[in-house]
């Protein structure tokens, strides 16, 4: 059966009533086991209120990923759809409706 | 469950290793050590141990991405919790401090100081509070704080008076330096990305709660008498080979501190630079190293419960190899507070052996010794270090051993 295909503007417009989603390395599911076989949807905002939302549904997600001062970790890697956040330090930077926050390690070693 | 042998002190049925791969705990059953299934399989886990006084185990996760974590358990090593993560408070700054390298320069850093704001890279330690205070934890990190638990470990809370000691530079929280900052960095702190010091070793005298010794690398020994509210340093006698003053106040690299719990006048050190022993609580250090006998650097040391002139140390070839002496793996004792040093071989491989034993990784309880090392090799003794049985030859490399 043929793919339904949407014209381009359709798939815009629904991108943009879309609340943005979180995905994650699945090593972070070892520890919050609450988080894993299901979509993740916070309300558009600023990276650190995303990431106070994913708190909320697991208590202790924060320290994971953020040292005490709320920077993020030295080898965690967060970006939104494809770009790599710039704010590492207070998290500023904006994700929007539709956008995709993906958290994973910085990978070292062989 | 601990019983009681002839000389009245624990003989512990349980032994715990931290490793680079998980916690693994020991049972002695009929008689043989067995292992249990390992658990938080793939986290490097610095330091675990048992507190003797309700039998909570503990395990400090050095987990490389997600920052480090305590995990505590309350049913045995059935199960495992997350315990709230240390966190130093708003305002925590360190001078920081830099590897030396050829071209650096010393006048630099003092001349200029530059501050970082603190933050736990590694749970190095974790030590249980006098039996008058249960509930009260101490945990020893690199940047060198000392973290303080009054309810179980639930809350943390950083000793500032340690943490602002006039030997770092004074009270950061208030303003500048107001001193010279003397605690240099421990190379155990540039996996992390930095160098910087840290406390790995808690000394809690049993006849006093208020009387407490923490050891430094890189900076030496400090006590409190006063629960914490001031901290002097205790490293008279003590030497340095690396320095143009040997015998300056800081500066020292204790690699493991410890102290006879029935004699806790009795400290046991071994340095970089040596062994070194205490009979008056730090007030005084004699170096009690024997070259000849191959007792000089090492880690580890353990000292015998009720007997302060009695201590174990494992040896290796100091430092630039860091590795068993001539492919022989020993141990020392001594008993006469470190005039004459015995070897104990028997059961130790002594050819092609190239372990190193790390600070964490050799313990005492009675008659029992056990030790590991990186190369995955386990060693349990049941007759003061006579001789030995091999336990395993494929752990993951073992940061601790500590009897439950």
């Amino acid at each position: 059966m043929p793919r339904q295909q949407f014209p381009a503007d359709l798939f815009g417009a629904i991108r943009l009533n879309v609340m943005p989603t979180v995905q994650m390395t699945q090593h972070l599911y070892r520890f919050f086991p609450q988080l894993e076989n299901r979509t993740i949807t916070v309300s558009a905002g600023s990276v650190s209120e995303v990431l106070r939302a994913v708190n909320e549904i697991a208590p202790g997600f924060a320290d994971y990923v953020l040292d005490e001062h709320g920077a993020l970790r030295r080898h965690v890697m967060l970006s939104i759809d494809d770009t790599v956040v710039i704010d590492r330090k207070t998290l500023s930077d904006r994700v929007p409706d539709g956008g995709t926050v993906y958290i994973f390690p910085a990978l070292s070693g062989g | 469950m601990a019983v009681t042998n002839t000389r009245g002190k624990p003989m512990s049925d349980m032994i715990l290793l931290g490793t680079r791969k998980g916690t693994v705990i020991f049972d002695r059953i009929h008689s043989n050590w067995r292992p249990r299934p390992i658990v938080h399989a793939g986290i490097p886990v610095c330091y675990a141990a048992r507190d003797p006084r309700d039998g909570t185990l503990w395990a400090s996760l050095d987990h490389g991405h997600w920052g480090p974590k305590l995990a505590r358990s309350r049913d045995g090593g059935a199960s495992w919790d997350d315990v709230t993560s240390l966190k130093y408070p708003e305002g925590a700054r360190y001078i920081v401090k830099y590897l030396p390298t050829p071209d650096f320069d010393p006048a630099s850093p003092s001349a200029r100081p530059e501050y970082a704001n603190a933050s736990v890279y590694k749970i190095w330690n974790i030590a249980f509070g006098h039996a008058s205070q249960p509930g009260r934890l101490y945990a020893g990190t690199i940047p060198g704080g000392l973290f303080v638990s009054n309810d179980g470990g639930d809350s943390w809370e950083l000793n500032r008076p340690l943490w602002n000691h006039e030997s770092r530079g004074g009270d950061l929280f208030a303003g500048d330096a107001t001193s010279e900052n003397r605690w240099n960095g421990t190379p155990a702190s540039i996996d992390y990305g930095v160098f910087e010091p840290g406390i790995h070793s808690i000394i809690v005298d049993p006849r006093d709660a208020n009387h407490v010794h923490v050891a430094v690398s890189t900076a030496g020994v400090i006590e409190t008498t006063d629960g914490g509210r001031t901290w002097t340093g205790r490293n008279r006698g003590m030497t340095m080979d690396y320095l143009p003053t040997p015998e300056a106040d800081w500066g020292h690299d204790p690699h493991f501190v410890t102290a006879c719990p029935g004699q806790p006048d009795h400290l046991w050190q071994q340095n970089h630079c040596g062994v070194f022993y205490s009979d008056d609580a730090a007030r005084n250090w004699k170096k009690v190293s024997m070259p000849d006998a191959g007792v000089h650097f090492g880690f580890p040391i353990a000292a015998d419960a009720n007997d302060g002139r009695t201590a174990w140390v494992v040896p290796a070839r100091a430092d630039s190899e860091r590795m068993a002496i001539a492919g022989g793996l020993f141990v020392a004792r001594t008993i006469d507070g470190g005039q004459s040093w015995q070897t104990c071989r028997h059961g130790l491989p002594q050819e092609n052996a190239y372990d190193i034993v790390l600070r964490h990784a050799l313990d005492v309880a009675g008659d029992r010794l056990c030790f590991g090392s990186t190369t995955g090799n386990l060693y349990v003794s049941e007759d003061r270090g006579e001789s030995w049985q091999c336990l395993g030859n494929n752990f993951p490399p073992i940061y601790s051993v500590r009897f439950g």
